[in-house]
């Protein structure tokens, strides 16, 4: 949906390649993560 | 034979009821007071404000697990708090006004010798003119107001099918607002619904915000590690606004909400107004405005409350400026300074300050986040203040359990869309919640705890979350094993 124009707010945030978009819908990947982050999740809950 | 009573039955209030039940012996009462008859799982109202969810699969009734787990109810909003009791009671107790089918209005003396004020925020719409589910704006704060702006999305879609333009604005209407998080997800759910529904194209979608910069949720944002820099919580939320074609607008208080258009103020004392057939935009809090009174009647609701009617608790109120806050400003224990017998959790305790640095326009509105205190930081102050009780009503000398923001980590996923295989959420995790500039100079938390992405993982995450916390507030077996 987005269109950068030059000097406009949404021309200077980076943006995501198409690789990085591909990646966060990807099953295999996606199911790496999902260990990785509960795994940092458990780490904070255990700190309590 | 004590008694434990509890104000609210929101994630702290029954979070709190259920480990003090299953901690106390037979002997011991725990009630329950709450104008609520089902528990709300919040953090999925969301989903129901755009279509994938329903009210009923984000609540259940509260009285059967009451009864299962042996907590008294009482279906009722306090009314006014009595800590020395008064001419006719010994005991401490609290006025409370039924909220029962059949029994609305009818007052009951509730008495107790220990209390935990867990009752929430009041959602203060008549804060801007025109704001709310009643007027002229939609909320995702309860099941009820979600259910709502998921009708009014779906008459935007049928407009939007048949040729119309619609302009969408989302975030928060007051300039002191909190939960910027829960706008963020509602504002991204509802561009993936669009898309999904196919008229994206036709929507202009707009984020309103009280914040600084994107990012800041109410915490002042957050560095995270990523590419060899560490980088402020700014850059990734302006990113994904732009991927997705949300434009937004910061240090922005809304004034007034009226039919299809929104007036607002901004930090550098502008006033602008913004086209919106469709807005939803979350209120500000306040404390539910509950009175005290001394032993002879004499009002004391000023000793006990701060001006927001939020709950004095053992935080340091003293007013300084920004460069002075400390992470020790921030409450331990939660309990009342002048009662020890009264604490107070989650949304209902007065935060000493904010998080995020205090801003005014030129005219004096107060812009900038107030602090956030909901979800797991809530549960988890609200389950060592139930350890705290039950080890005094038992007569246990031990350890004072504490849970200060400033030594708690959180851990949070913001939906970005909900879909089982192309949904995304935000995954975060911060330490601590309240920065500490003293012992992380730099960035004001501990960047090996610090994380954040976001793809399917989060989606899928955030999914069995509802799921395990629905089931967990049900108090069905082996619930203790689910964490806060």
């Amino acid at each position: 949906m987005s269109v950068r124009r030059p000097f406009e707010q949404s021309y200077y945030p980076p943006v995501p390649t198409p690789l990085t978009k591909a990646m966060r819908t990807n099953w295999v990947w996606q199911f790496v993560r999902f260990i990785v982050i509960n795994i940092r999740m458990l780490r904070m809950v255990r700190m309590h | 034979m004590a008694r434990l009573v509890i104000l609210g039955a929101g994630i702290a209030g029954h979070t709190a009821a259920l480990h003090a039940r299953r901690k106390l012996g037979e002997d011991h009462e725990v009630v329950v007071v709450s104008p609520n008859s089902r528990w709300n799982w919040i953090p999925s109202n969301i989903w129901v404000g755009v279509g994938v969810m329903t009210p009923e699969q984000v609540t259940f009734p509260l009285a059967p697990v009451y009864e299962k787990t042996g907590v008294i109810f009482r279906q009722a909003r306090a009314v006014s708090l009595h800590p020395e009791g008064d001419e006719g009671a010994a005991r401490p107790y609290v006025m409370v006004e039924s909220t029962e089918p059949g029994k609305s209005g009818a007052r009951e003396r509730v008495e107790y010798d220990y209390l935990i004020n867990a009752t929430g925020p009041r959602l203060q719409f008549d804060a801007t003119e025109g704001l709310g589910p009643e007027k002229n704006s939609l909320s995702v704060c309860t099941a009820g107001h979600a259910a709502q702006a998921s009708e009014a999305l779906d008459e935007a879609v049928g407009r939007m099918r048949h040729g119309e333009q619609q302009s969408f604005l989302i975030g928060t209407g007051h300039g002191t607002c909190t939960c910027q998080g829960a706008a963020f997800e509602y504002l991204f759910n509802l561009e993936f619904e669009l898309r999904r529904r196919g008229v994206r194209d036709r929507a202009r979608i707009v984020w309103i915000s009280n914040e600084h910069e994107l990012g800041d949720f109410g915490m002042g944002g957050t560095f995270i590690r990523r590419g060899g820099y560490l980088t402020h919580s700014r850059v990734f939320t302006e990113s994904l606004y732009t991927e997705r074609g949300v434009e937004w607008i910061t240090r922005a208080a809304v004034k007034q909400v009226d039919r299809g258009e929104v007036h607002y103020e901004t930090l550098d004392g502008r006033e602008e107004s913004i086209q919106a057939d469709f807005a939803m935009l979350l209120p500000p809090f306040s404390g539910v405005g509950l009175r005290a009174f001394d032993r002879d009647g004499a009002e004391i609701t000023e000793s006990l409350f701060a001006p927001s009617n939020f709950m004095y608790v053992d935080g340091q109120y003293a007013k300084k400026p920004y460069e002075e806050w400390l992470p020790s400003d921030w409450p331990e224990t939660y309990r009342s300074p002048r009662y020890d017998n009264i604490h107070a959790v989650g949304i209902a305790f007065a935060p000493p300050h904010p998080i995020s640095r205090p801003m005014f326009s030129p005219s004096g509105t107060p812009i900038y986040p107030t602090p956030p205190r909901t979800g797991m930081p809530s549960a988890v102050m609200a389950r060592q203040v139930a350890f705290n009780i039950v080890d005094k009503m038992e007569g246990r000398e031990g350890t004072t359990r504490t849970a200060s923001m400033a030594r708690m980590g959180a851990a949070c996923i913001a939906s970005a869309g909900a879909s089982t295989l192309r949904g995304t959420a935000v995954s975060m995790t911060v330490y601590p919640i309240i920065p500490d500039f003293q012992k992380y100079p730099d960035t004001g938390r501990d960047i090996r705890y610090t994380s954040g992405e976001i793809g399917l993982a989060g989606h899928w995450i955030k999914h069995l979350l509802h799921f395990a916390f629905m089931y967990k507030a049900k108090a069905r077996p082996f619930w203790t094993a689910i964490p806060e």
